[in-house]
Formats: C-alpha cells, structure tokens, sequence
C-alpha cells in the first residue's frame, strides 16, 4: 500500500473551528484590509503584497463577517461556519433537504 | 525593551514590540470603548467643542456588538409616527421588567432615539424607504416612508438598515476632530491622588499589537464599555459564530469601574441562555419567530402551521393581526417568543406568539418535528422585510447568513429554515444546561450606578450603553452616548488640572505586564488565558447557577479564591495579543466576584431577576423589591452593600428637560 503525502510531522492539535475563512490566493491582493477590519484580530498582515494574511487565532472568531463586508476583492476572503452549526433547509416544493456548505 | 519579538515557532512578531513605553493622551474628555455608544459620546462632547480622546481595544469602524449591523432602532416614542410618550413607553418597558430596569437611561431612550436617528441620516445612514422597495407594507408610512416593527399601531420600534452605521459613526468622530486610538485595551481608571473612591481624572491602556502602555488624562472620563460575558460559558470549540455579543465583550469596564469604587447594581441578575450557548447557532440564523424573525409562520414537518395566540390566549385567525394590539390591550411590546421565554413580562404588554402548549401537543402527536420557518407562505413584502432587510442589516447578518445562506442555495421563496429552538417543542429548547447561562450577552443586565448626568457615584466618572444598569439595546446606546457627551463635555470644563499619582500609575504597569514574566516550564502549573477562563466558568456553573443558597455561594467566592491566588497569578502570555486576552480573563475574574458579592447580598428570591435563593424561597416578598447595590471595601475582595428605592429617579421630563436644555 502505497500513502501519499506521507511527511511525518510533530505538530500540535490544531484548534477548532480552525478555518473560520477562506482566502482564494488567486484573487486576495494581500492588502491587509481584512486585517484591519477585524474585531478580534484573529490575523496577521501578509508578510508582503501578493501574499496571504495568516489567521493566527482561528478559534477567537466571531464570524462577523466584516473582513467579508469589508473586503476590496469580491471572492478573496469567504467565511466558512463550523460544520457542527451549519444549518438545515428543506426544500417545500420538493422535501429535500440542504444545508449551508 | 526588544522592539521585535520572536514567536514559539521562530517566527518575528509582525508589530513592533514596546512593552514598558509609554505614551500620553490628554484632552477635555477621554472616551473608554468605541462601540455604538463610545463613538455617540464621542460626537456628543465633540459638537459641545470639547477636546475628544476615543479609545477602542478593537478597530472603531467595525467595532462593539453594534458594529457589524443593527436592523431595529427600539422605543423611538419621539417620531412623529408613534402612538405612545416617551414617557408612557418607559414606564410600560420599567413594569414590563417587574420594575428591574434603569428608568433614567430608558427615558433618554425614549425621548431622544429618533433624534439620534435623525442625526444618523444626515451623516448618510439610511433611515427610510426611499427606494420605495416596501410602498404599500402596512409596516411603511407613506408620508415619511419610515418602516416600523412588531406592533404596526403603536409604531414605536423601526426597521432600519443599519449595517453601515459603524463607519459613518466613526467617520463623523475623525470630521469632528475626535483623536481614536485603535487597538488600545483599557486596562484601569487613575484617580485623584491614586485613592480608590476619588475622582476620576484618567485612565491607562495596552496596546493590543506592540504592547505600549498608555496613560489618557481628562477632565472628564466617560466608560462606554460592554458587559461581562464568559462567566459561565467559555469553549473556544463551540462558541464563535453563536456568540450574540463580540467575544471582545468581556466586562472590562465593569471590572476597572469596581477597583475604583464605583457602585453597581442589578449584579445578581443572570439568566439562562439557550440562545447564545455553546450548543446552539448562528445568531439570527435559523428558524424562529422572534426579534428579527417575527412574525414569521412556524410549521411543522408536515407543513402543519402552528397556530398563534394573543395576550388574551385567543388564536390569531387572521395574519395582520399578529401585528395587532389583542382586544383591550393599548399596545404590545415585542412578542414571538413560546411560553418558558426568559422575560417573564406583562400579560398586558405580551405581544403575539406561538401557542404556549406546543411542547405538550407534540407529545400528543398533533404537530410532528421538525419545525420549520416558513418565509415561502408569509405575504410578499414581510418575507422580503425579513430576509433582505432583517436578516442583512441586524447584527452579524449580512455576511454570515444573508449572503453565506443564499450562496449556498437558500432560497426565501421556495424553503423553509429549520428551528432548532423548538426540536423539543419549547422555544427554551429544554433542557437548559448550567453551561447555558450568561450575565451580559443578552436582555437587561446589571452594571455601574448613574444619576441623570449618566455620572456614576465617582465624580468625574460617566457611563452609557451597556455599562450602566438595567440596559440595553443599540438605541439605547445611541441615545445615552450622544446625551452623556454633552454632560461630561459640561463637567470638564469646570475641571482644574489633576496630577496623576506615580504610584498608582506604577502598580498599574505592573499589574498589566505581569503575564509576560510567567512561562510554562516543567514542574510549574501555569497555563494560558483559555483554560483559566474554562476553570472560572466551571465554578460560576456549580456554585453560582441555580438554585442557589448561602453555601454554595460561599463555595464559589471560595473556589474563586482560590484559583486567584493559585492560577491567576501564574497566567502566561508571551505576545502583546495574548497579554490583552489574559488581561480579559483577569477582568472576568474581578466580574464573576461582584456577581457573587451580588448574590449573597440579595437574601430574596425575585422572578425578574431570575434568581432562585433556596435558602430564601419566597417569591418576590415586598420588603426586597429594591435595587441591592455593592461597591468595593476597598481593602481586598470584599463589598460594601447598599440599597436603593425601585424608583430612583424622580419624575422623568423634568429631569431630562433640566438637562438638554
């Protein structure tokens, strides 16, 4: 059997909920914005332009959403809701059910 | 001291580093937070001419439980279109809490918040319908074209699109030349000759990037910082998106405001909080009723509606009439909610809700979970007010649920948002955990003392917003904040140059930097900021949740004691960021201590406080329907206890007149 990406890291337990946003590195500038914007300072600054900002404090959002609202570059920066409190929908024409992804 | 730092990992710390550099502020009036009422005070003393210093732990465009939205100005009984007083309305909203709210703060309310909105509309917030989206809503008032809420006769309650307040706010500061200093953590108050119970005439900072202390002189001090939160519940892994206010909110200015020797009241008020508990969801984000919700049609999973009652217990047959005053009744205040929410209110203020007995009649098999919102059967223009308009301008809505919900296919005309509140049928969600508890994230809370200037028992020293007692709402902080500027801006001018006391200032900068000095090592039990804040929230769910008694009382000031002089003072930080969170924990600590000073002094059960004495079973006995009030000894941890009449405040327009005129 053959495992890829087998690098055998020691590394900590990262903290949940981890990934409080999203950043697409192709249209994010690494302006900072974000940054600025954020009420808890869950980041730091992009090291340089083009780069991304690091979330350093993931677990300390409130999932405001301003880095979002606040955001020069439409699709750079995307919030994503833990998985345990994502909620359900149902369709009422049809019953099918959804969830927010 | 380095100016650089290196993080665990190797890392350079992105800002300069300058602990121990200090820094001085010095103006007319010092503003002490920069949330909705910070930024209100702020305009406030600056349109009076006063030299203006706002400092803000956070960033002041965005900042505060405010900053991210709000969708409805509460008790604006001064526009033109409100059937009810200003004077009317806050004794019904007073009677409403069984007497337990501050009548000074919401007569300013009352009377004042539309004037404040009016205000909010020439700094290019959008206050009415001009775009014409709801003409013909029999929400809308075509003269003016304002959008009310809740009860459509009384009109009291507006529907505004309040995402971009915050920025205009700020915006307005920086043209009136108020002086924000961002990213500073007030960390105490500076008192004449450094004596506790002194006048305020400062305050001290850390800077929550670079770590700089700094010092802020005035001639008047105004404290618009929030309340506690994180008393009883604390979980880095469930918490963050169902928070109702900012994590930031910890309570800090309640805690500075005790070690100066202010007095507090209404410290023995918390209640359950199913709503913004670790196990629930996003604020505003699921199916339900109330608030931001109502008056929305509930059904079942069968697509069975469930049906709505009056104040009177009488079914609603017809939709508009949720929007109604029941037969007999003048007016109504809110409504939505099931029969075991939290505010226990008045049968003749209850607005419409769902039937009382849906838990019972689940069981019984006539309505079959789960639950759904229905917006796809409500009338055009009320879903299209409460998703877009609700659910978009309130709080965090707008990236959160409106745009993260809609991205992922929801869709206000073809689905139906599930409830989580009533999976169990009630709309507590039943059973409510000792977790699920809070002091300040919600409702009418306790907090500092004021007089009509909103100055507290310390000259010199003014609250608004959530700071004072038996408050709350973003009007409310609006309408305190723009009329507590005005009054401290008064207050400094008549103010001689104080001279700060070294000594305090030393014991201070001490007390703050001291997390740098600690560290994790073998054989030492320091820890950081998370876990400490879990083990006080631990003691607050045993001893301190309900029911409670003397002994249990006596546990938990044991038990905080204890880890005070064990684990507090051991606290790790090793960057400016984790300084201000320890610092937050610290402030929690100090809090949860007055709540329980709080606690023992209150010898009475009492309904609308939410507080359950064991040892004291009677309900509501006359002899203690009084405001208990607690300030610090000033020697320790211990609390001198006072009291106050249930109506403090005198008669309201002449108070208010005396004051604006």
């Amino acid at each position: 059997m053959q495992i890829k990406n087998s690098q055998v890291l020691r590394t900590p337990n990262a903290p949940t909920p981890g990934r409080p946003v999203l950043f697409d590195p192709d249209i994010c500038t690494g302006c900072n914005i974000c940054v600025h914007f954020c009420m808890e300072d869950i980041f730091l600054p992009a090291p340089e332009k083009g780069e991304l900002p690091q979330i350093l404090y993931p677990e300390e959002c409130w999932y405001c959403g301003n880095c979002v609202d606040d955001c020069p570059e439409p699709g750079a920066i995307a919030l994503n809701h833990p998985l345990m409190q994502r909620v359900r929908w149902k369709r009422k024409a049809t019953g099918e059910h959804f969830r927010v992804r | 001291m380095s100016e650089t730092l290196e993080t665990a990992n190797g890392e350079v710390w992105p800002y300069p580093v300058r602990y121990g550099q200090v820094k001085k502020f010095e103006s007319d009036v010092v503003i002490l937070g920069g949330g909705i009422a910070g930024v209100w005070a702020a305009i406030g003393a600056a349109r009076q001419g006063a030299k203006v210093v706002l400092v803000e732990k956070s960033v002041t465009a965005r900042s505060g439980a405010g900053g991210a939205g709000c969708d409805h100005w509460q008790w604006a009984a001064d526009n033109p279109c409100s059937s009810v007083g200003p004077e009317e309305l806050t004794q019904a909203l007073i009677d409403n809490q069984g007497g337990y709210r501050n009548g000074i703060s919401t007569y300013i309310q009352c009377a004042s918040a539309y004037q404040a909105l009016l205000e909010m509309e020439q700094m290019g917030g959008k206050v009415r319908d001009v775009d014409d989206e709801f003409k013909g809503a029999p929400f809308r008032d075509e003269a003016t074209k304002l959008l009310f809420a809740y009860d459509y006769d009384a009109r009291f309650v507006l529907r505004v699109w309040g995402n971009d307040y915050k920025p205009l706010l700020r915006k307005e500061c920086r043209r009136l030349g108020v002086k924000i200093v961002d990213r500073v953590s007030v960390t105490g108050l500076l008192t004449k000759d450094g004596q506790a119970g002194a006048q305020v005439i400062g305050a001290t900072g850390v800077n929550t990037r670079t770590g700089e202390f700094n010092l802020f002189k005035a001639g008047a001090v105004i404290s618009c910082m929030s309340r506690p939160q994180r008393n009883w519940t604390f979980s880095s892994e469930m918490r963050g998106v169902s928070t109702f206010r900012p994590p930031t909110n910890v309570g800090n200015g309640h805690a500075m405001a005790w070690r100066a020797g202010a007095e507090f009241t209404m410290m023995e008020k918390s209640m359950r909080s199913p709503f913004a508990s670790p196990y629930s969801y996003p604020s505003y984000g699921v199916g339900n009723a109330i608030n931001t919700w109502f008056a929305c049609n509930v059904v079942d999973a069968n697509g069975k509606e469930i049906p709505w009652v009056d104040c009177n217990g009488e079914v609603i047959t017809e939709f508009d009439k949720r929007y109604r005053p029941a037969k007999g009744q003048k007016f109504f205040i809110m409504g939505g909610g099931s029969s075991s929410h939290p505010h226990p209110g008045l049968k003749e203020h209850a607005g419409p809700k769902l039937i009382p007995d849906l838990a019972e009649r689940m069981q019984n098999g006539e309505f079959v979970p789960p639950f759904y919102a229905d917006l796809t059967s409500m009338p055009d223009h009320e879903r299209r007010v409460i998703w877009g308009l609700n659910v978009g301008e309130e709080g965090k809505t707008r990236i959160p649920i409106l745009q993260t919900y809609s991205e992922a296919g929801f869709d206000p005309e073809q689905d139906m948002l599930q409830t989580y509140d009533f999976l169990r049928g009630s709309g507590m969600r039943e059973p409510v955990t000792p977790q699920e508890r809070t002091f300040g994230e919600q409702g009418i809370c306790g907090g500092m003392v004021v007089d009509w200037d909103l100055m507290s028992t310390l000259p010199g020293l003014f609250g608004a917003g959530d700071l004072i007692y038996g408050s709350q709402d973003h009007s409310h902080a609006a309408a305190t904040g723009r009329y507590v500027g005005r009054r401290a801006a008064l207050f400094a001018v008549a103010q001689e140059n104080a001279h700060f006391s070294q000594d305090q200032i030393e014991a201070e900068m001490e007390r703050v930097y001291a997390p740098l000095g600690n560290s994790i090592e073998n054989g030492n039990p320091a820890m950081d900021w998370k876990e400490l804040n879990a083990a006080l929230c631990r003691v607050m769910q045993n001893y301190c949740s309900e029911p409670k008694n003397a002994e249990l009382l006596g546990l938990a000031e044991t038990w905080l004691d204890d880890i005070a002089e064990n684990e507090a003072h051991k606290m790790v930080a090793d960057n400016p960021h984790k300084l201000m969170r320890a610092l937050d924990v610290l402030d929690i600590l100090t809090c949860d201590r007055m709540i329980v000073h709080a606690c023992k002094a209150r010898k009475a059960s009492n309904t609308h406080l939410h507080f359950n004495r064991l040892d004291y079973p009677e309900m509501d006995p006359p002899e203690w329907h009084k405001w208990i009030t607690i300030r610090s000894d000033g020697e320790g941890n211990g609390a001198k206890v006072g009291e106050m009449p249930i109506a403090p405040w005198g008669d309201f327009e002449s108070n208010y007149q005396d004051r604006i005129s």
